[in-house]
């Protein structure tokens, strides 16, 4: 009983996790610069893989290889988190303007006369 | 169970090419980047549910290295690569643009 | 082999094949090396396929960690003007069709060959003389005793590639980077701890199951690049550790040598270690062989020779 509550549990996180995935890379497919990018990857990262080792370590055989399976997710919280602000505050630097941000300054930037 | 978490990893790999398609087109090179980063995290996804298809713990193992190296990269990138490549004129489109 | 087993080995090849191709004959210099660095990624999953975890497990190590940061870094210290490489497209028509059509007779050859290979190859050999290795692994018995001198061999390429970088030049000095990022300390401070777990357990597990001097020696080496990125590293450059650095650079070989000249003087042939040690001077031989090949790896992130 507690087997197949357990499995069917895993299997509806690895799909869920799934989901994220593939929300993660429409995102890369889709979104028009690099920070908005950056935030539909980060969670593909955090939650699609998190959601599918968690479900992977409901169903695992032994406590240790569960544990393993977590510590992978922490580890990739660990590199998307902090490479996602070293990416960021690098990228600001370099001067690429986050496009929504340029978009609303030259709206309000008021026009200059012709000459 | 096996069915779906083999498609599950076709699906994963699906995802990757995505990955590999941003990584031909940029614009930038931090796009690259970032792309080579899903492509490892979607690695990282197939290893765990291979290991779970085939019972094979060792493959946790191989998604655990994936999972700590991937940050070195990325800071190689930041710290190394992107800053001297802004630096290069001929380069800069790569760099900047977007 | 069932439907999604094929899809997913075809989309494996296919991906496979269109990295190595874009890595290849891609112009801007950044977008290979990236092309590069996703095809050592899916290249583990295609040895993990073949049902070879272990060397799954070392091109997790060097390509993931190692191969990434020094051609990422090698990039950026390009002189200006050279981010695009040559036309590999304006190639001579002649040698075009030359390569074309000596791909397509290889091809066809090993798709004639693979399958008159035999099929367990030499898993029942290695198998009969497992016991008289003194490990329960065999991969790491073939690695460590029964072709102790291919490793060996390998050992000795790795330093002569240290030598070879460290005669280019002193040391390449680290450029300031372009803003203040916080997070790379608490990178390297987060997952140290790990850099230096994930190591012994990988040389812990070699003696019964995937693991090993190789991987185990990558993994230290990524950390301590990670180190020198943070620039945590000074003693490196520091002119009285230098005698001490080359001995730890070839530690490892020098002990493998040493054992090999053991098994020389009481069974008469070189590389052979009686089995009564076997286990222990295995282990030795793996952890020095891992310590120095991390260094190994952290001296040719230095481009050049330190201490100058």
């Amino acid at each position: 009983m507690t087997e197949t509550l357990l499995n069917a549990a895993g299997h509806g996180l690895v799909l869920v996790g799934l989901l994220f995935f593939l929300a993660g890379s429409l995102g890369l497919l889709r979104f028009p610069d690099i920070y908005a990018r950056l935030h539909a990857l980060t969670k593909a990262h955090n939650l699609g893989l998190g959601l599918l080792c968690s479900g992977l370590a409901l169903q695992a055989s032994a406590l240790s290889e569960a544990a393993k399976m977590m510590l992978v997710w922490l580890l990739v919280l660990i590199a998307s988190g902090i490479g996602a602000t070293l990416v960021a505050s690098t990228a600001n630097t370099c001067g690429i303007v986050p496009r929504q941000v340029s978009r609303r300054i030259r709206h309000k930037r008021p026009r200059e006369p012709k000459e | 169970m096996t069915t779906l978490y083999l498609v599950a990893a076709a699906l994963l790999l699906v995802n990757a090419s995505v990955g590999a398609w941003r990584i031909r087109q940029g614009p930038t090179s931090a796009d690259r980047m970032l792309a080579a980063e899903l492509i490892s995290t979607s690695t990282i996804a197939v290893l765990l549910l291979l290991s779970a298809l085939a019972d094979n713990p060792a493959l946790v193992d191989v998604a655990l290295l994936f999972a700590m190296l991937a940050a070195i990269a990325t800071a190689n990138f930041v710290t190394r690569t992107w800053t001297l490549l802004r630096q290069d004129h001929h380069s800069r489109e790569e760099a900047g643009h977007d | 082999m069932t439907l999604a087993q094929w899809s997913f080995d075809l989309l494996l090849a296919g991906g496979l094949l269109w990295l190595g191709w874009q890595a290849l004959f891609e112009k801007r210099r950044f977008s290979a090396v990236v092309h590069f660095m996703a095809f050592n990624l899916l290249m583990a999953l295609v040895w993990v396929r073949l049902s070879a975890p272990d060397i799954a497990l070392a091109e997790a190590a060097i390509g993931a960690g190692v191969t990434g940061a020094l051609l990422l870094t090698a990039l950026g210290r390009l002189p200006s003007g050279t981010s695009s490489g040559a036309h590999p497209h304006r190639w001579h028509p002649h040698w075009r069709y030359l390569a074309v059509i000596s791909a397509c007779i290889s091809t066809a050859w090993l798709i004639a060959v693979v399958p008159q290979l035999p099929s367990p190859g030499l898993a029942g050999e290695i198998e009969a003389v497992m016991p008289a290795t003194g490990v329960d692994h065999a991969v790491t018995a073939v690695l460590l005793n029964i072709r102790a001198l291919d490793t060996l061999l390998e050992v000795a390429v790795m330093l002569a590639a240290v030598v070879l970088v460290w005669s280019l030049g002193p040391t390449l000095r680290p450029l300031p980077p372009a803003t203040i990022l916080p997070g790379l300390p608490a990178l390297s401070r987060l997952l140290h701890p790990l850099f230096l777990l994930v190591p012994t357990y990988l040389l812990w597990r070699g003696t019964h199951a995937p693991g090993g001097a190789f991987p185990a020696g990558a993994v230290l080496g990524a950390g301590g690049v990670l180190m020198l990125l943070a620039d945590e590293v000074g003693w490196m450059q520091r002119q009285h550790w230098q005698r001490l650095l080359r001995l730890l650079l070839v530690s490892g070989l020098a002990l493998f040598v040493l054992v090999g000249l053991g098994g020389l003087l009481m069974t008469g042939t070189f590389l052979s270690i009686p089995l009564g040690v076997a286990r222990l001077l295995i282990m030795a031989v793996e952890i020095a062989m891992a310590l120095s090949i991390a260094l190994m790896l952290m001296a040719l992130y230095l481009y050049g020779e330190p201490g100058q």
